[in-house]
């Protein structure tokens, strides 16, 4: 097995959206999330002499993250009763003696999987992203996340509009490709 | 007629509604006679409806850079 290093010089180039995704599915929160993810980078430098180099860097820092994450939730619920899961029963008259019943997952619903399945397709966008050239990656994330008009991101980036057309079409060829063997056949 | 390159760039415009209408039709004919592009363009869709359901998120340029001070910051 190969030995990985860390080089918390490209961390944020690389791995910031990829982390800032990750944790604002968590905590749908945008503020919160970028709070984390910068926490995330000062704790992996804090204990970077602790790093073995047995796992990759970008799987390191998601476990730190996840750390993160459920500090964040600890402390949100640390006042004391926050803690206590609550469960209201539906006193309309109809559910009369229905209690259990009402409680069951509905065995026909087919939705409870979209929210899992949309986090992990997510994870591997982004992760897809990360790997196309830096300028490409940049111009497919301004156009297709952040929504910005062809004009502005033109402006921007001192480019033309062919010029980013190209980019566009070769990032997204990349992603196809990289999607196809990271997710289902597109 | 239009050549490949100019149907994917026109289909490129599309998935971001930014083809006119005048665009589309040269796109939609050149489909009709070109395999290659009908399949490319369909993938291509796919992609878009992806990235939609993903609901993507990422950080901005700026406030990236705000992180890189702050961790160089604790560095020094």
């Amino acid at each position: 097995m190969t030995s990985h290093s860390l080089h918390p010089d490209t961390w944020v180039d690389q791995y910031a959206d990829y982390l800032f995704n990750y944790a604002v599915i968590r905590v749908s929160d945008a503020e919160i999330a970028k709070d984390i993810v910068q926490e995330t980078f000062l704790a992996g430098l804090k204990s970077a002499k602790n790093f073995k180099g047995e796992a990759a860097e970008r799987t390191w820092l998601i476990s730190i993250l996840k750390r993160k994450v459920i500090d964040h939730y600890r402390k949100i619920n640390s006042n004391k009763g926050k803690a206590e899961v609550r469960m209201t029963y539906n006193s309309s008259v109809d559910s009369d003696g229905d209690w259990l019943e009402e409680q069951v997952a509905d065995p026909y619903s087919i939705l409870e999987n979209d929210g899992i399945e949309n986090e992990e397709l997510g994870s591997a966008i982004h992760n897809c992203i990360s790997k196309l050239p830096k300028k490409q990656g940049q111009v497919f994330k301004m156009k297709t996340i952040q929504g910005i008009s062809t004009e502005d991101i033109c402006n921007e980036l001192e480019i033309n509009p062919s010029n980013l057309w190209v980019m566009i079409h070769r990032s997204r060829t990349a992603l196809m490709d990289c999607l196809n063997q990271n997710w289902f056949n597109i | 007629m239009i050549s490949c390159d100019k149907a994917a760039v026109i289909c490129n415009k599309a998935q971001y509604d930014e083809a006119t209408f005048y665009e589309k039709v040269k796109l939609k004919f050149h489909i009709l006679i070109c395999k290659a592009c009908s399949v490319h363009s369909k993938k291509n869709a796919v992609l878009t409806s992806l990235c939609d359901k993903a609901k993507l998120s990422n950080l901005s340029e700026t406030e990236k850079e705000a992180m890189k001070n702050k961790l160089k910051e604790t560095v020094s």
